[in-house]
C-alpha cells in the first residue's frame, strides 16, 4: 500500500537550500476516543519522524496526538553532497517505516 | 365502421394521446429541472478557502492522491486466478480517460443504474469472480479515486436518456422533496441559498464532481454517498444506505445538474 508522497528535488546545486515536502498516510488515532460500546480506542500515532541526507541528520520531529490524520510535513535541508534522502518514521503499532529518494547534488 | 374498426380507431387515438403524454413527460420535467440548475455553475472548490484550494492543486499536499496511488497498485493486482483490472482494461490513463465523467450510467447487461463504485464491484463479481468490495472500504475508495482521477479536468457528461430517465426523475423528485425534522429539501440550501453563509460555512451549489474527495472534517477520503449521509443527518432526515436506490438516483440527478463542470477527483473539501 502506498503510504507516502514525497516532493523533493531530484537535482540541487552544492550549497543550495532545498525544500522537502512529505505526506504520510496514517490515521493518527489519538487514544482519546471510544468505540461504539464505550471501550477506549488505543492510541496509534506516528510519534517520531526523521530525515537523513547522505548519511547526515537533517530533520527530526516528535509528533503528538493533536496532529491530524495523514500528516503533512515540510522542512528544508542544505544540499552538500549527492546521496540518499532517507525518511524514517515509527508509529505506536511498532511499525518502523522508511522511504528513500535519491538527490543528486552538482 | 365496424365495431372492431371503431375499437382500433379509438385505440389509435388513445395511443397517440399516450405518446403525446409520454413526449410531454420527457419535456416538461426537463424544463422544471432547469429551475434546479444554477444559472452560473460553480464547482465546490470555489467555495473553499485559499488554503484548501492550494492543497487540492498541490500534487505533494493533496492527501487524496495517497488513495489514488493505492488504486493504481490495485489496478495492477490480479484477483486470484483471474486477470487484474489492467488485464482487460490495460493502461488506465487511456482506457479509463473520461469514463468517470459519464457515470452513473445504465449497465447494459442488467439494465440497472450503476455509479462508479457499483461498476467496479460489478466488474469484480462478473469478470474477476471476486467478492464485491464493501462500500466505503479503503480498497473501493482507492480504486474509484484512481479511476475517476483519469478523468480529471474532463467535463461531467452523463446521459439521462432511455432507462436512466426513470432514475433521473426519481433523483429530481428527491432533490426537490422536503425532508427531515428541519423540513428542508436539497434545493433549499444548494439552489436557493448557494453562496450564502450557513453558520461559519459557505453553502456550495452541491455538485459531486470532486468525489471521492478528501474532506478535512473526515480526515480521510470519502464517497459521494458518505457526503449525502452527512446532508441527510444535517436536516435530521433518514440516512439511506451506501449504494441505495435513493442515493443512486440523487447521484444521477446531481451529475446531470453538474454536466459541464470538470471532474476534480480526488478533490479536497473542508
Amino acid at each position: 500500500m502506498s503510504q507516502i508522497l514525497v516532493n523533493a528535488p531530484e537535482r540541487a546545486r552544492t550549497g543550495e537550500i532545498i525544500t522537502i515536502k512529505v505526506l504520510i498516510r496514517h490515521r493518527m488515532e489519538s487514544g482519546h476516543r471510544r468505540d461504539r460500546v464505550g471501550a477506549p480506542i488505543p492510541r496509534n500515532i506516528i510519534h517520531s519522524f526523521s530525515a537523513q541526507l547522505a548519511g547526515e541528520d537533517v530533520f527530526r520531529m516528535d509528533l503528538f496526538p493533536g496532529i491530524a490524520a495523514n500528516p503533512f510535513l515540510e522542512f528544508k535541508a542544505l544540499a552538500r553532497v549527492s546521496g540518499t534522502l532517507l525518511l524514517r518514521w515509527t508509529d505506536d503499532d511498532g511499525g518502523r517505516h522508511e522511504h528513500a529518494v535519491q538527490i543528486e547534488v552538482t | 365502421m365496424s365495431d372492431a374498426g371503431r375499437g382500433r380507431a379509438i385505440g389509435l387515438v388513445a395511443l397517440c394521446l399516450l405518446a403525446g403524454a409520454v413526449a410531454a413527460m420527457h419535456v416538461a420535467p426537463h424544463q422544471d429541472a432547469a429551475a434546479l440548475v444554477p444559472a452560473d455553475k460553480r464547482s465546490g472548490i470555489e467555495y473553499q478557502s485559499e488554503h484548501t484550494r492550494a492543497m487540492q492543486d498541490d500534487p505533494s499536499a493533496n492527501p487524496g492522491l495517497l488513495w489514488a496511488s493505492e488504486g493504481a497498485e490495485l489496478w495492477q493486482a490480479a484477483a486470484g486466478d483471474r486477470p487484474a483490472c489492467a488485464g482487460c482494461h490495460g493502461e488506465a490513463g487511456t482506457s479509463m480517460r473520461g469514463v468517470a465523467a459519464r457515470y452513473p450510467a445504465i449497465d447494459g447487461m442488467s439494465g440497472r443504474l450503476l455509479n462508479l463504485e457499483g461498476r467496479i464491484n460489478t466488474c469484480r463479481t462478473r469478470h474477476q469472480h471476486a467478492a464485491p468490495l464493501a462500500y466505503e472500504s479503503e480498497e473501493l475508495l482507492a480504486l474509484s479515486a484512481f479511476v475517476a482521477q483519469q478523468s480529471r479536468g474532463i467535463p461531467v457528461a452523463v446521459s439521462v436518456d432511455g432507462a436512466a430517465w426513470a432514475w433521473f426523475e426519481r433523483g429530481r423528485k428527491f432533490y426537490a422533496m422536503r425532508q427531515g425534522q428541519l423540513n428542508l429539501a436539497c434545493r433549499h440550501c444548494h439552489q436557493l441559498n448557494a453562496g450564502r453563509m450557513l453558520r461559519g460555512e459557505r453553502v456550495s451549489q452541491g455538485h459531486g464532481n470532486g468525489y471521492p474527495a478528501y474532506r478535512l472534517e473526515w480526515q480521510t477520503l470519502g464517497s459521494l454517498h458518505r457526503r449525502f449521509k452527512a446532508c441527510s443527518a444535517g436536516v435530521r432526515a433518514q440516512m439511506y444506505d451506501y449504494g441505495s436506490d435513493e442515493y443512486l438516483a440523487l447521484e444521477l440527478f446531481l451529475a446531470w445538474r453538474a454536466n459541464g463542470l470538470p471532474v476534480e477527483t480526488p478533490a479536497v473539501r473542508r
